[in-house]
């Protein structure tokens, strides 16, 4: 199975989705002459030309409620808007319309709209361009946030963003790009709300999503040489939630660990913990923690920034006040 | 006012005495400094008066009664004071009047010397653990109370001393070993030793055997059917099969048992149901338990989903279970998911065995031992490897025909014991 990067895996679904879809097209800031500031549409202007490759101007309002407008009448617009930081200006169209629309029409209308975007942190660019907002999505009824780890994920979950009826907001991690894995040629789907077990264990479960899986995978790793068995479940999608296998694996861990990028306080973390204290207190070996970002605007230096986010060393520190 | 009248401490190492006499009859009224009761100590007999007048209202133990130093024996006061909490236990024996026991400081009714710190005859149970709560894991919690651990035996292995799912299944697999004590074995025996069997309590295992059988022979109406399988074929194969097998995945008759039930048990899904109050449960996968004799009871873990396992891992996994259910580490799905039950006396050369269901299961199948029997074949006698075995089911779930139908399948399987591997 070739090798390639998460974002060549999720070109590879764009393109498939032009080709096979006349009712597709891509609008964002800088997608089409100069390839989209994380090269995710390189090469896709020139392929299929200005009016399914369209580039807009700064403006994330606009770009999201034109798509919104063009969803609403028929077509299937995947807007990108640069990163999760932008899409704050954006916010009141996909809270305020994307997701409501089906329902105050009373299923008259529907939002079959895509917005990709770049979430997460690590790469020092500062307080405002780092946020992990995705808990902030995952909040609003109406809305399916879908947040990709590894390139199969990326390409099989944006597959199948593109079936859904529904506003989908689609979050790709800005140290992700660059992954590589394997990921097979022909198109395929990943399904929302089935988390994937990527590594199982006995002793604690490690709950990730988007950047953070990659380090719980490796912290189970380390952790394993020490002969601490931790699960390790890849939520894929944050609404739909699996949790069914969120619950399944506390059940046989009987520990849990919610592992994010994202602050702790008000965080998505603090939703699954609170589902496991619900349905599966009496699985419960010790209380379910959150190994989470600081409680601090992002620094900028170096040092510091990978101090305010969760590493490695912090998950094997967590289990091992649990076992 | 109330005044009690305590056992008292005639010396410094007096721990109990013997009510001798009452002067006294409940009800008689009693003056300050009057004789009450003659007791005896070790040393001597001793007449004790009462330190207070009033009613003699109440005697708290007989005469012949051993009681402890500090005990309570009886209640002087008023007419109208309310007593009612010392004629709860009207009657009280030695070991209640023990547990009973005050610290005994102050009011002792008695004009003797007043009795000194409580001694260690006290029997009082101790606190969970030094005072501080006891932290126990929800799950620790639960399993606890599904298996019968008494959590206050149990150490806390986790963080700071959390007792933990670990340390529930460990202290199950001890549990004959660390049977609580019966809560009276501390009080002085009232008469000289003698031949005469004493009670005891019983061992957790034992309590939670009582418990589930007493509950299946209650709800359950058994009804049973049995059945002669000429086994034969089966023991040759079962030769030939392990002649070529590493040792750990040679195969058992029970194996070969547990596998035809789970067959079985796919064809005749019915006596595959587990059943609560008034529901019924069908369950897709075969859960087949194996009794397993242990030193003080017996488990049936199960083999988990035995329709889709061969043969060689069936053994292999028989053989592991056997080997946790003694060292006590069996898993929790192990010893709650089974969905059938297989029991087997075959090795200990009983002909028959009629098994007691296990609830939740329906149904339960006991094996006896594979024997060289006369049987007639084609109108001839010849030699023949013969085993009986009778399904015992819950004729709440199943009626005699399908019983008799599942156990033919179960024959025919053995009999023909290719189709276990296919």
């Amino acid at each position: 199975m070739p090798e390639i990067t998460y974002r060549e895996a999720l070109r590879q679904t764009l393109r498939y989705q032009l080709q096979t879809n006349d009712r597709v097209f891509l609008m964002g800031e800088d997608i089409g002459g100069y390839g989209g500031s994380y090269a995710v549409t390189k090469g896709l202007l020139e392929e299929f030309g200005d009016r399914r490759v369209r580039d807009t101007p700064i403006a994330e309002s606009v770009v999201v409620g034109a798509g919104i407008g063009a969803a609403m009448a028929g077509l299937k617009p995947m807007v990108e808007l640069m990163t999760i930081n932008f899409s704050l200006l954006a916010i009141d169209q996909i809270v305020n319309n994307a997701s409501k629309l089906h329902y105050m029409s009373n299923g008259q209308v529907n939002v079959p709209i895509v917005i990709r975007m770049a979430g997460g942190a690590g790469s020092q660019l500062g307080a405002q361009h780092s946020h992990s907002l995705e808990g902030w999505y995952a909040h609003v009824p109406g809305l399916k946030v879908v947040v990709p780890s590894t390139p199969y994920d990326a390409k099989g979950l944006l597959m199948t963003a593109f079936d859904d009826e529904n506003p989908i907001i689609f979050i790709e991690h800005t140290a992700l790009y660059t992954m590589k894995g394997e990921v097979p040629d022909e198109p395929y789907r990943v399904p929302f709300g089935k988390a994937d077990v990527m590594r199982e264990g006995n002793d604690a479960t490690l709950i990730a999503y988007s950047g953070s899986v990659q380090q719980s995978y490796r912290a189970a790793q380390d952790l394993a040489q020490e002969g601490i068995e931790c699960e390790v479940l890849n939520l894929r999608t944050l609404r739909p939630l699996d949790v069914d296998a969120v619950i399944a694996s506390v059940r046989k861990t009987n520990r849990a660990i919610v592992v994010e990028d994202d602050w702790e306080f008000g965080g998505f973390g603090g939703e699954i913990a609170a589902i496991i204290q619900e349905r599966a207190f009496d699985d419960l070996d010790a209380p379910v923690l959150r190994c989470s970002g600081a409680d601090v605007p992002m620094p900028y230096a170096h040092d510091l920034e990978q101090a305010a986010l969760p590493q490695e060393a912090d998950i094997v520190r967590l289990v091992k006040s649990l076992v | 006012m109330i005044s009690e009248v305590v056992m008292p401490q005639m010396g410094a190492d007096m721990t109990e005495g013997t009510i001798l006499h009452w002067r006294k009859q409940e009800g008689e009224p009693v003056e300050r400094g009057e004789i009450i009761a003659e007791i005896e100590t070790d040393k001597a007999n001793v007449e004790i008066e009462a330190f207070e007048g009033g009613v003699f209202r109440k005697t708290l133990a007989s005469e012949g009664d051993v009681i402890p130093v500090g005990g309570v024996i009886a209640i002087i006061a008023s007419a109208d004071d309310d007593i009612s909490k010392y004629t709860n236990g009207a009657g009280a024996k030695p070991a209640a009047a023990a547990s009973k026991m005050a610290p005994a400081s102050s009011s002792g009714g008695v004009a003797v010397a007043p009795p000194q710190a409580p001694t260690p005859a006290v029997n009082a149970p101790p606190p969970p653990s030094n005072g501080d709560r006891q932290r126990v894991s929800p799950v620790a919690r639960r399993l606890a109370d599904e298996m019968g651990v008494d959590l206050r035996g149990v150490r806390g292995t986790g963080p700071d001393g959390r007792v933990i799912r670990r340390d529930i299944e460990a202290a199950a697999g001890q549990r004959p070993a660390q049977a609580a004590p019966p809560p009276s074995s501390a009080a002085p025996a009232p008469r000289p030793a003698s031949a005469a069997p004493q009670p005891a309590g019983m061992s957790r295992m034992r309590q939670a055997i009582a418990r589930r059988m007493s509950q299946s022979k209650r709800e359950a109406p058994h009804y049973y059917l049995l059945v002669d399988i000429d086994m034969t074929d089966a023991m040759a194969f079962r030769a030939q099969a392990n002649a070529s097998l590493p040792a750990e995945d040679r195969i058992s008759v029970n194996d070969l048992i547990v596998k035809a039930c789970a067959f079985a048990l796919r064809a005749y899904p019915a006596f595959n149901v587990t059943i609560e109050g008034e529901q019924q449960t069908r369950h897709d996968e075969q859960h087949v338990c194996i009794a397993i004799a242990l030193d003080d009871g017996l488990i049936a873990p199960a083999v988990l989903d035995a329709g889709t396992k061969p043969l060689s891992q069936i053994a292999r996994e028989t053989k592991d279970l056997v080997a946790r259910a003694k060292g006590g580490s069996l898993r929790p799905d192990e010893i709650t998911a089974g969905t059938f039950c297989v029991t087997n006396l075959g090795a200990y050369g009983i002909e028959t065995l009629i098994g007691i269901i296990q609830p939740p299961q329906t149904a339960i199948l006991g094996v006896g031992s594979v024997m060289s029997q006369a049987a007639v074949r084609d109108g001839a006698i010849v030699v023949r490897e013969m085993m009986k075995v009778a399904l015992s089911a819950d004729h709440r779930v199943t009626d005699g025909a399908q019983g008799a139908q599942f156990l033919a399948e179960i024959k025919r399987l053995l009999e023909q014991p290719l189709l276990l591997v296919l």
